[in-house]
This record gives structure tokens, sequence and C-alpha cells, in this order.
């Protein structure tokens, strides 16, 4: 909010807790204030949410994505210059369908012994999140999109997804659409990712590919990550952990939150305030005289917060 | 030995070359597997390369073409369910000498290969709604968990992680999980660890000497594995093994039959060699195969004879040749 404030973004933020509470008939639901503040603004920045144990209510996170139906997870990964990592040039972006697939949670003990879990592929989020993935790349002039599945395999669920992919691909003639095995997507991407541009894939090949890009790029501390729901609702977040051995001491990185909150800003069409922030953030990192103990730095939160706002007003 | 299609039988001729000249004590009974009809119209493997597997019990295979109008269904999927091929081993280690953005890799994934995610069981629940089962066994999970363990006991690796998604994935991965869990306590000489797909993924790109066995079900092996080739440079350098019940074992390169230089004494024949070498090491050939490994690898990072795919320009008979001369050398 500082960095917000040092670029004069012209956002005013509504603070709100999503602890989960139990509402009436006894179903665990977000604090409808949350909620109510959520469907007015549409748009969301979210830091990291700690793993509820022995809470009783589920992981908020997952509430969050029922409560807003929040069917695209979107990770833009591009290299940062001054964070080395093996490769340099990293520019993609994954685009995950993050309600069904894989993580249906519909599990049976056939007899003891036997267990099956069930993939959920249906049309609708299938054709739901390809058209998505279009949209994105055309707004985002991205020059392709690329569906990653497995459907050689997985005929029926992975084929309905591709086939959905391949029609939403023929209203977006301006945008290239391949398709790849994510075998072949792996092995290729660790071997030269920047032959890749905008991945689209249903849940659990995105949960595992957007973690690996953002390994590509350094980690998930300078990874930025949007959820994107129905009625407009988009929620950016940091995907790192809450870091509990490091909390209020001024040692955090806040790059993630940053450049989510960037992406947030391209989101809404204000390309003028992401940029400046953006490269003043990306300025400060390729200096490396201002950096956070995880950049290889030994500098505060404050100062590496304060380094940016420098640059900021040093570009007006 | 399987030579296989495309570049199969020019590569296949290339190890059993090496092989002699590292006078490697091993006969080859060369079998082809293109599937027929049996009695009953099921498609089968022909009963002579069936005959001499079960009695050999090892075998080498290049990379077989996948067939499209056949009507018959993938060969590699005939043999993994003829010979009950249950566990998929790569080894991945770097090759010095063929660059890749990562050196020091030295680890090994083993892959449930009979169940999981391919059990190939999909339903249309409506029109618009389909589901695909992923069927886990407490048979097929502790299977896969002890051949991890005995392998890395025979191999002198330090640990196993089991690598699982049990916090979404609860019944399934979780049994998974447990098998692996149970059989570790069998093995204490050896570390368990285990980790989230998607952390084992993040972390892989950043550094991967951090891992060393890694055991998992189907589909994050067939990721994982692929992934790691990708570390060593792809899937014309990596080894493969195919283990299965009653003693079977069949090493395999797993690369594709490369139609476009199929018979031009173009090809790459390290994959299968490298396989090879593992097939030695299975059989307890240890000193045949870190020979034949050393003047592979000696070959490689002199870069003075390397084919086309690692950066030179030399013919695969020559690669082989001077792999051969190191061979002599060396004995």
């Amino acid at each position: 909010m500082k960095i917000f404030e040092a670029a004069k973004a012209p956002i005013r933020w509504e603070e709100r807790n999503v602890t989960a509470i139990r509402g009436p008939g006894g179903k665990w639901m977000i604090p409808p204030d949350a909620k109510e503040s959520m469907d007015k603004n549409k748009i969301g920045l979210k830091g990291p949410l700690k793993t509820p144990i022995a809470a009783g209510h589920p992981s908020m996170n997952l509430l969050l994505r029922k409560t807003f139906d929040l069917y695209a997870n979107v990770r833009p990964c591009v290299s940062i210059e001054g964070y080395q990592t093996p490769y340099t040039d990293v520019n993609l972006v994954t685009i995950r369908e993050n309600t069904e697939g894989e993580y249906s949670g519909i599990e049976h003990v056939i007899v003891d012994g036997v267990v099956q879990s069930i993939k959920l592929i249906t049309e609708q989020a299938s054709k739901r999140i390809a058209e998505y993935a279009f949209e994105y790349a055309r707004n985002n002039q991205r020059a392709s999109v690329t569906a990653v599945h497995k459907a050689n395999i997985m005929r029926m669920s992975d084929g309905l997804f591709l086939r959905k992919c391949r029609e939403a691909a023929e209203k977006y003639k301006d945008v290239k659409f391949t398709e790849m095995y994510l075998d072949t997507v792996c092995l290729n991407m660790v071997q030269d990712p920047t032959q890749f541009d905008v991945l689209v894939m249903p849940n659990l090949y995105g949960d595992i590919l957007s973690d690996l890009c953002a390994g590509l790029i350094g980690g998930l501390g300078v990874t930025p990550s949007g959820n994107i729901g129905a009625n407009g609702v988009a929620i950016f977040e940091s995907v790192h952990g809450t870091a509990p051995d490091i909390a209020g001491k001024d040692l955090a990185n806040p790059t993630a939150l940053l450049l989510s909150a960037v992406m947030m800003l391209r989101h809404m069409g204000l390309h003028g305030h992401a940029k400046k922030i953006e490269t003043a953030c990306f300025d400060t990192i390729r200096d490396r005289k201002v950096l956070t103990k995880d950049l290889g730095g030994n500098s505060k939160c404050s100062e590496f917060t304060e380094a940016i706002c420098q640059k900021m007003k040093d570009m007006d």
C-alpha cells in the first residue's frame, strides 16, 4: 500500500478478514462483510492465509474459491533480471482451471485396499477456461495459447477439455493455438522455456505446471498470481506461505504480493501505474544494492520498500 | 533384444557392437514384438517373443512406433500387461560435456506403472460431464514402495521420497503414502521423506541435487520422469528400465523412432546404451557396466566425436567406434 501511495495509484483499500465463521444453518462461510465488500468492489488483493489444522473449518482458500467461483488461476512467470536462476528470458503464463478436474474431492473405497478417486471434466468449465485463456491472450497481446493435456491416455476427460479448447480457438483466429502432452511440456520446459507463451490446462496439471514455472523464475517469493471469478470478481494473491518464523520482524520480501498487485492494476486497465511500479521493483532488484535476505541481500522489508518508492519518485 | 522401429535397428546394432568390444557376457536373442491376433481374436505379442523373454527374463528394447490405424493397441501397453511391468525406473545423471542448465543431477524416478490415473476407466455421466477414474490399490502401492526401497538399498542410495498429493486426494494418494510409510519401517537404513508433487516440481527446477530416489503413482511418474530427463538433456540421453513380476526386466530407450533419420547412420545410441548399462547393473555385471558407461561419458566429454543431437557432426557408426575404442583401452 505504501508503494501504491508513492506511485499515486488511484486505489482505495478496504481491509477485510476472511477467517471462516459459521453461518445460520451451521455452514462455514466467509464473514458477510468480507463478501459484501468483494461483491461490491469486484477486485481484491490477498496475502498468505495460514492453513487451519484443527480449526474445524475448511481451508479459507477453498472457501474463497467456492464463494466467488474463482475458476481461473493465472500465473505470469517472467524472469527477473538480477535474481539469477538457471533460466533467463522466461515469459509465459499458466492458466489453470481451478474448480473441477482431479480436485473434485470425490473418492471411495471400492473394497478394502482398493480406492478410486474421480476426475470430473465438464463441457461448461472447459469452455469457460478456454475462452478465458484466449481472451487473456488477446487482451495482453500474447501470440499463442497451448492446451496442455493427456488426451492420449485420458481420452474422454482430457479429450473433452481439448475439444473445448479447439472450439474456442476457432473464435480467436488472431491467436495461435497449439496442443501438447503434459509430459512433453515438462520435458521441453526445463530445456527451453522460451518456447512457451500462454498455457491452459485442467486443475492438477495447472497445479504442477504453475509451480514448476514459478521455480524457473525463482520461486514463490517472486511469483504473482491472480484468480478470476464469475461476475467480474478477481482476487490477486501471493502464493507463498505465511512465514511465521520471520513474521513481524521487518524481514519479509513483498515482491510476490507487489507483482500480484501490479497484475491487478493491469486487470483494471491501469497500465501506466502498473508499468511504473513493476519497473521500480525490477530496477531495485537488478541494482542489487537493497535486497531482502531471500533475494540474496540483507536489507529490511522497509528498506526494500523504501528503495522501490524512491525509484518511482525518481521516475516522475 | 527388441530392436524396434525407425532408428531402433541401427542403435541396437551399435549397442551390440559396444558390448562385444567390452566382452560383456551377453548373448542376444532378437525378437519382434509387433502384436498379432491370437486364438480367440485377442491381440498379443508373438509367442516366440514371449517365450524368449520368459526364459531369459532380461530384455533390451529400442523405440516402437505408435500404431495409428493398425487395429491393435500400443505395443508398449501390451508388453506392460504381458509381463506385469509394474515399475518404471529412470536414473537421471548429468552428463559432463552435454551442457544443460544443471550440473550434478543424480536422482532416480520410480513410477508405479500399472494403475493410478491410467486405469483407462472413463464414463460420460450426462452429456457434457465426463469422469475419469484413478485407481489406487494397496497391493500395487506396497509393491512399488518395496521395489523403491530395495532399489535404494541395492544401489547404495541414501533416501527415498514419496511424491504425492494426499492433501487433496486423501483416500487414493493417502493409501499410496501409507504403504510407503509402512515399507519404510522395514528399511531403517534408508531415509524416508514425503513431498507434495507441486513442491517437488518447484524445488526440482531450482535445485535438483536435493533429490535422490523418488517413488510415486503413475501420472506423477509420467510427468516427473520426463521433467528429470529434461534436466539432463532429454530423451536422447536418458536410460529407462521396466521391472516386472517373476523377475522380468526390460530396459529401453524412451525416445521416438525418429523416422526422418532412420537408416542414415545419424542416430545417437546413448539412451539405448545407457539403458543397456542399467541392464548390466541389474544383472550384477557392474564392471562391464562401469567400463561401458565410462567409455560413453568420456567420449561425450571430449566433444570430438559427437552425433548431431549432441552438438557434433559425427555419424552413429563413428560415435560407436569411438566408444568401442575407449572400451578396449579401458580393458
